[in-house]
């Protein structure tokens, strides 16, 4: 007698306790392993691209926030900067001190935002390192709560500069912050970074070969985790990221291990950062004079920055009217995403979540 | 710096190649006929010199005489970037060749925009709608859609 | 032996043109916001002197143990309901803290970001397989109204299309201390219901309260 057996489809999402916001995933096994992915995404197509022509070129800020909602500012500084390529208009020098600032807190926050999920996947379900993060975290919340006001969508960044100077009790507390955080994070990898469980169910699982990362055009913590040293703040620097010195960590394999590893090395980077431009502040003017209504020339801009997913691109093409013609925005987290199924294919169905975690996307920005 | 390639430079390495392909060039940008699109871009991929290998980004936009759709190539190992622009005269059925069997990442970047501005990629091998539901009907990022 | 083809075999194209079928027929009937479920609210005054003491017991036992799903979590207000459910802003003192996956064992559906039209269909789902009596607080700007997305294609203009909403929260994203001030006050509104009016405390429940059920018998 013959056993015949079946591949089975199972659909996971959109509403699923690990799958980060609303992705569907439709899998199919052969037993408990994975022949087959089909990513389906949408729930969150809010349709931003089209509603950016039918608003003035400041009145986009607020939109961008949305994108990427806990690498808000970095979104903002991407858009800016794509604006004042296609205008022309310099930034005092503050001002760019102070987007570095904004951007590298802004890293260090999301960064524990995604390992805390991670390990949320990997079993911890009831939050206990999720806990740990978000204790870090709310200082850093609390901080951007000083300068802006605002705890999730900040709307700082502004065309030429930045909308408002720090205020008096902010640099004691930031230096307070970057001082306690190499500590935090070392008590941090002392607890997980020889821990048996987390090495057996991350080490080789998930690989990303190096030539499928490069095809796939992955960015970010992905793509520098297989091996390819392709950091923006590096090759193409914007801002005054060329006064600093710092380095760019890469794994050795482009396992699910080694991007983890990646993003906890990058938060102390942030942080050697975070203290070397705390010391070259300048002073001065915070926003160069615009007019109200900005009428950019003719002609088309692409402005990229490295952010904390990957690299973030705003594609802008004007027609010198108040409003964008077309913006478009280069999602790192929906082009990770192409790598996926190949990634997937051979593991079993827990595997296939921590990989999926390991990516480390948010659906605003995959579906804008 | 990445060294953004002046268009005009890499016009005349392609019109070496495909003399009859170029619709014109300037400082920004290369824009070329949709029929050789994958032949240009297997040509700017191999080439020893140019080697883009990396895809960072495919946009379209609708100017209302004709949708044109904007390739952004970088290379990793010579730190250059390119804008390749092709355009389709042709509203009702707009088409392209693809290039996910270059560059794997164009998939989700293809299909969306078929989704959204309506033009069909041929040799795609999973064109359909990404982020809106099956059966909504017309193309939203058109300019004459609502 | 041959085996019969089975009579559910469709492909996954069908399925999703199916799925696309269904969420425009819930769109062309959502075009009205369902109205809040506020009924009592005239009879206040009323439910303060006639409020019995099952009721006490009862409605002590609801309010101070309402779970949530982790279902509604959407966008970026998500975000800010999980820092509610972090340790600084403990919502595990109202007796919330763990987060139901599945919605059968759930009471509270807490919508927080952005819904679309092609999210409503799920969601309507999963508000459906909750069981009674439920509750739905609208989180954010979004939830409420559409918030600055309002007037795009694919977004549905506030949750209140297509669920009930009792409380509403606005903000964008709300505080966490807003979202507890709107869990107070559903909390709140749960003490105040009554088994007279309605055993369920829901429209299907409404049906068969026991005041129903009096005047009913003294009919017959």
């Amino acid at each position: 007698m013959e056993l015949r057996t079946e591949p089975f489809v199972l659909n996971m999402g959109p509403q699923h306790p690990s799958t980060h916001g609303v992705f569907r995933m439709r899998v199919t096994f052969d037993g408990e392993v994975v022949v087959d992915m089909e990513p389906i995404f949408g729930y969150l197509h809010r349709g931003i691209e089209k509603l950016a022509e039918t608003r003035t070129y400041t009145q986009v800020i607020p939109l961008t926030d949305r994108l990427d909602y806990l690498a808000s500012m970095t979104n903002n500084h991407a858009y800016v900067l794509a604006v004042e390529k296609l205008a022309g208009i310099p930034v005092p020098e503050r001002a760019e001190y102070l987007r570095v600032i904004m951007d590298e807190l802004m890293r260090i926050s999301s960064h524990l935002m995604a390992v805390g999920f991670f390990l949320n996947d990997l079993g911890c379900s009831v939050y206990t390192p999720l806990l740990y993060m978000y204790r870090e975290r709310e200082k850093i919340l609390d901080l951007f709560e000083m300068v802006c006001g605002q705890r999730l969508t900040y709307n700082y960044m502004r065309i030429g500069g930045v909308s408002h100077d720090i205020p008096e009790e902010f640099m004691p507390a930031l230096k307070k912050f970057v001082a306690e955080m190499p500590s935090f994070i070392d008590e941090y990898d002392q607890l997980l970074a020889e821990n048996e469980i987390l090495l057996a169910r991350t080490k080789g699982v998930g690989i990303l070969p190096r030539e499928l990362a490069i095809n796939a055009s992955a960015s970010g913590p992905v793509l520098r985790a297989s091996g390819i040293k392709w950091d923006i703040r590096k090759k193409d620097p914007y801002s005054v990221y060329e006064r600093f010195d710092f380095e760019i960590p890469t794994g050795k394999v482009g396992d699910t291990y080694d991007r983890y590893r990646v993003r906890i090395q990058e938060m102390r980077q942030s942080a050697h950062i975070l203290e070397q431009a705390i010391e070259q502040l300048p002073s001065g003017e915070v926003q160069s004079k615009m007019p109200h209504l900005l009428h950019p020339p003719v002609g088309e801009a692409y402005g990229h920055i490295e952010a904390p997913r990957g690299e973030l691109g705003f594609y802008l093409v004007s027609d010198n009217s108040i409003a964008p013609y077309r913006c478009h925005i280069r999602a790192p987290t929906l082009i990770n995403l192409t790598a996926l199924r190949d990634m997937v294919i051979g593991w079993k169905l827990a595997d296939a979540i921590i990989i999926f975690g390991s990516i480390d996307i948010i659906l605003g920005e995959v579906d804008r | 710096m990445t060294k953004p390639l002046l268009g005009q430079e890499v016009a005349k390495q392609i019109a070496e190649y495909l003399p009859e392909a170029i619709i014109e060039s300037n400082e920004t940008a290369v824009t070329v006929r949709s029929e050789s699109l994958f032949q240009i871009a297997q040509f700017l991929k191999t080439t020893p010199g140019l080697e883009f290998d990396y895809l960072t980004g495919i946009t379209s936009v609708d100017y209302l005489d004709y949708l044109e759709v904007v390739y952004h190539l970088t290379s990793i190992e010579h730190n250059h970037s390119l804008v390749l622009k092709t355009r389709c005269h042709n509203r009702e059925n707009p088409s392209v060749p693809s290039v996910v069997s270059l560059w794997c990442g164009a998939d989700f970047q293809e299909r969306e925009v078929y989704d959204l501005m309506g033009i069909t990629f041929l040799d795609h091998p999973n064109l359909k709608r990404l982020f809106l539901w099956e059966g909504f009907e017309g193309h939203p990022l058109r300019r004459d859609y609502l | 032996m041959e085996v019969e083809r089975n009579v559910f075999d469709y492909s996954l194209a069908d399925y999703d043109r199916t799925e696309g079928k269904e969420i425009e027929a819930l769109r062309a009937r959502s075009q009205q916001p369902i109205a809040d479920p506020d009924e009592w609210l005239e009879e206040e005054i009323y439910r303060h002197v006639l409020v019995t003491s099952i009721d006490r017991v009862i409605d002590w036992g609801r309010h101070y143990s309402v779970w949530p799903a982790g279902a509604g979590a959407l966008a970026c207000c998500a975000m800010e309901m999980v820092a509610t459910a972090a340790s600084r802003f403990d919502i595990a003192r109202f007796g919330m803290e763990f987060f139901r996956p599945s919605p059968r064992q759930a009471d509270l559906m807490v919508v927080a970001g952005t819904l679309t039209w092609k999210m409503a269909r799920a969601l309507k789902l999963l508000y459906e397989q909750m069981a009674e009596p439920k509750w739905v607080v609208a989180m954010g700007a979004c939830a409420i109204s559409g918030g600055t997305f309002a007037h795009s294609y694919s977004v549905v203009p506030g949750v209140n299309r297509i669920l009930p909403v009792d409380v509403y929260v606005p903000g964008c994203p709300p505080r966490p201390e807003a979202l507890l001030h709107g869990i107070m006050m559903l909390h709140e509104k749960i003490e105040r219901q009554s088994i007279r009016e309605g055993f369920l405390g829901s429209e299907v429940g409404r049906l068969i309260s026991l005041e129903r059920v009096r005047k009913l018998l003294k009919h017959d």
